[in-house]
């Protein structure tokens, strides 16, 4: 079970807030086959496809026959944990700040794996499953967990710094007038979020559910406009100190093909929110995140951005929205590459079409509000940063990796 | 097929830079004074040197080629090992046949690093393709983490306790007492062995070697040569090399000794019970009993025992690392592979900084190196004998 970080009611302000470190992130390009994995919280290991040996470290030619096709592979994990130590000195600052670490050796279909060996695993020698995860560089690393059942790195002291679990963290989300909004806010409020800060645009329009938002005890309404740049600044200057995980739900969907009528005025307002409005919050909160990433426990960890499969590929009767989805997503990479500089993940979740007024024409499986609330708390909870939630979502990205260009001409079909 | 054997190759003058904690000379200073000494040592002028072999971990950007020209070197003959603790090994073997055939005449053999506060760091966080990409993120261990993980292998594996190795650690040190070099002045214990600080479970304080600046170094030549110079030598009688032997090993409990040993046995006419002192490579002292084993002294599993049967000072009954080895010496980097060499050559020839090993005829001297990933992937080892 995890613990909620403890932390003072109040920080001391005499106290230096120490400065994030990081672990060493240097990797070679190979080597980022298994990150791309773990970015999406699967492990994947090189096999060769002339002769099937699984490698390990990732390498260039196979170990075995030589061959260079080598293909990145699911894996289940299934091995054996064969030596291990606690390693008590460090030359980086960012394990020495940590100490100390248990690593061990792990013997997986032929090859040895060097991995971090979770808590609740017993002594050398022992079955144990591996897992990818992202470690605060945002680099892949390996972790050894016991074989059977669901495993929390919360519940491991150290390995939760590969997590960003929102027990006791205060959360701001963006905009809680969305069905999205407010099934992410008790989500967060269920899993064990200590204060949660829900952004208004337009406080004066009533809009149903966000009076029950209000009964829970987490909760405080702010004003929040993501569209005006004092707005974002103002609550930055109030609340931005404060912020653990910044949950961005502030979406603008309009149904517009480009073609229709309107559609002009429909892609400016989408893009307003969509795309400059998670512009204005990176300007005022990343700054602050980045400073808070070693502040304890409880430090800053998590950007979260809700955005949809259609970033990936545009889908022409939502055109101009697809358009400020992926406008988002490329913005959005540039916002992980600052936030990793100090340890802060950036987590994009890419839903399929949602049970909501805007995707009403599509035609099921659609995702629940709830269920997409859920995915957010489970990606924080876990050690992942690209999230394809429900069953269209994990069909467009199969068919994305697959095929980009098919995907296109499928998309397409629609429109003709 | 049988290798050819080493008849007429000689090692002579060996020399050490003194070895620092810390430096804030280059790598390039240590190897230069080096050769300085190595010319003093065999009375000889700059130019008669016309091959070199040289092994270092700090020249970068450098390598053997710009030390050329740095130290104003007209060479016909060049190498430069990247092995690490095998490397003295490998450049003998090297050397060897280079002065056999007559492609060099006179070869000096150095290795050497020099060691600035934040060297080591820089060295283990990107000392290979593997290491960089699957063990350093694990904690930035280095070494300690490898080694950590092998004994505690070894340990489970063999019943090793770790009195096993403080009783190697402790002999090493009562050495290195003789030894002015040494960087070790005081004696260990087996209690402040055994109570040390903890580094990596079961590693302790004094199961690691210290880091430092310093360079060995010796010419290899044909005897001729080494007569007409009038200098006092050893013979070269066998030699092996061995690099990534035992890949599908789960946890390293072998080197590639175990592969050539009976090769260096026959190849030196020898047999174990002729040699009178071993310099094996020490970065922590689970190797020295894979060497044991490895090479024959004892059977795979009975490091323990001998360990336990044995005594392993320069008056014991199994002389090893008669100077200190690097656990007191200190590890010069890549003078860390160097160190058992130039040893053995000043026991075979009567020029012993310290104790000296009574009527020492032949000695073995055996390389490790390069921990690539998860283990130490070059051995080697040579057998020399007294003239």
């Amino acid at each position: 079970m995890a613990q909620a970080p403890t932390r003072a009611k109040r920080k001391n302000p005499v106290l230096r807030t120490p400065l994030p470190t990081l672990p060493p992130h240097a990797r070679s390009r190979v080597a980022l086959g298994l990150t791309a994995a773990a970015a999406r919280g699967a492990l994947e290991l090189q096999v060769c496809r002339d002769c099937g040996a699984v490698q390990y470290p990732p390498r260039e030619v196979c170990r075995d026959c030589l061959s260079s096709r080598l293909t990145w592979r699911p894996r289940n994990g299934d091995g054996e944990l064969v030596a291990e130590t606690v390693l008590r000195t460090a030359q980086e600052l960012y394990f020495r700040e940590r100490l100390p670490w248990r690593i061990g050796i792990v013997r997986l279909d032929g090859a040895n794996l060097v991995v971090y060996v979770h808590e609740s695993v017993g002594r050398v020698p022992r079955r144990v499953r591996v897992e990818a995860a992202l470690d605060r560089a945002g680099e892949a690393v390996l972790i050894a967990v016991s074989p059977n059942g669901r495993t929390d790195l919360s519940a491991d002291a150290k390995l939760r710094e590969m997590t960003c679990d929102p027990r006791g963290r205060k959360i701001l989300v963006t905009d809680g007038k969305t069905v999205i909004g407010q099934a992410v806010v008790r989500a967060l409020a269920a899993a064990g979020a200590e204060v949660i800060w829900v952004g208004e645009a337009e406080p004066w329009k009533k809009i149903a559910g966000s009076a029950t938002l209000r009964d829970l005890p987490q909760v405080t309404m702010v004003p929040l406009d993501v569209t005006d740049s004092a707005s974002v600044r103002e609550l930055a200057g109030e609340i931005g100190a404060k912020v653990d995980i910044l949950v961005n739900t502030a979406d603008c969907h309009r149904t517009s093909a480009i073609g229709a009528r309107g559609a002009l005025d429909a892609a400016q307002l989408e893009m307003d929110i969509n795309y400059f409005g998670l512009l204005r919050l990176a300007k005022e909160f990343a700054p602050l995140l980045k400073a808070r990433a070693a502040d304890g426990p409880a430090s800053s960890v998590a950007w979260v951005n809700v955005l949809s499969i259609f970033a990936l590929a545009n889908y022409p009767p939502h055109g101009t929205y697809s358009a400020s989805k992926a406008a988002a997503l490329s913005l959005s990479q540039a916002l992980r590459a600052d936030l990793y500089t100090a340890g802060v993940r950036l987590i994009n979740l890419f839903p399929g079409p949602v049970d909501d007024e805007w995707d009403q024409l599509e035609m099921p499986p659609k995702l629940s509000p709830g269920a997409l609330a859920a995915a957010v708390v489970a990606a924080l909870q876990g050690s992942l940063e690209d999230v394809y939630p429900g069953e269209v979502a994990q069909d467009w990205l199969a068919r994305y990796r697959d095929n980009a260009k098919a995907l296109e001409r499928e998309l397409s079909e629609g429109s003709r | 097929m049988a290798a050819s054997g080493y008849a007429d190759v000689v090692l002579a003058a060996p020399v050490t830079v003194p070895y620092v904690r810390y430096s804030i000379r280059g790598a390039h200073w240590f190897i230069g004074r080096a050769l300085a000494q190595l010319l003093a040592a065999a009375n000889i002028e700059k130019e008669r040197i016309d091959g070199l072999a040289v092994a270092s971990f700090t020249l970068a950007p450098d390598t053997a080629v710009g030390l050329t020209q740095h130290l104003g070197l007209t060479l016909r003959w060049l190498e430069n090992p990247p092995m690490g603790g095998a490397s003295a090994v490998v450049s003998i073997r090297r050397a060897a046949r280079a002065v056999q055939s007559g492609d060099a005449v006179i070869v000096a053999c150095i290795g050497g690093d020099t060691n600035h506060t934040d060297s080591f760091r820089r060295n283990t966080s990107a000392f290979s393709q593997f290491a960089q990409d699957a063990v350093y993120p694990y904690g930035s261990g280095g070494p300690n983490t490898s080694f950590a993980l092998l004994t505690s292998y070894y340990m489970r594996s063999y019943g090793a306790q770790r009195e096993d190795f403080g009783k190697l650690c402790v002999a090493q040190r009562n050495n290195a007492l003789n030894n002015p070099l040494a960087l070790f002045k005081k004696p260990l214990t087996l209690d402040q062995y055994l109570n040390a600080r903890l580094i990596a479970d079961p590693l302790r304080l004094f199961d690691c070697v210290m880091p430092c600046a310093g360079t060995e170094g010796f010419l290899v030549m044909r005897e001729g040569t080494a007569r007409a110079l009038g200098l006092p030598y050893a013979r070269l009688l066998a030699a092996i090399e061995r690099h990534n032997a035992f890949p599908d090993d789960p946890v390293q409990f072998r080197g590639g000794w175990a592969i050539d040993r009976d090769e260096l046995f026959a190849q030196a006419g020898l047999r174990h019970d002729d040699i009178d002192f071993v310099e094996v490579y020490d970065d922590y002292p689970v190797i020295n009993v894979l060497q044991f084993e490895d090479l024959g002294f004892c059977s795979k599993g009975e490091g323990p025992d001998f360990i336990r049967a044995n005594s392993f000072e320069v008056d014991g009954t199994f002389p090893c690392n008669t100077s200190g080895g690097q656990l007191s010496v200190g590890q010069a980097g890549a003078a860390g592979g160097h160190l058992g060499v130039v040893e053995a050559i000043r026991q075979l020839t009567g020029q012993t900084l310290g104790a000296r090993v009574v009527d020492a005829r032949y000695g073995l001297v055996s390389g490790f190196g390069m921990i690539n990933y998860d283990r130490g992937i070059c051995s080697g080892a040579v057998v020399l004998a007294a003239d």
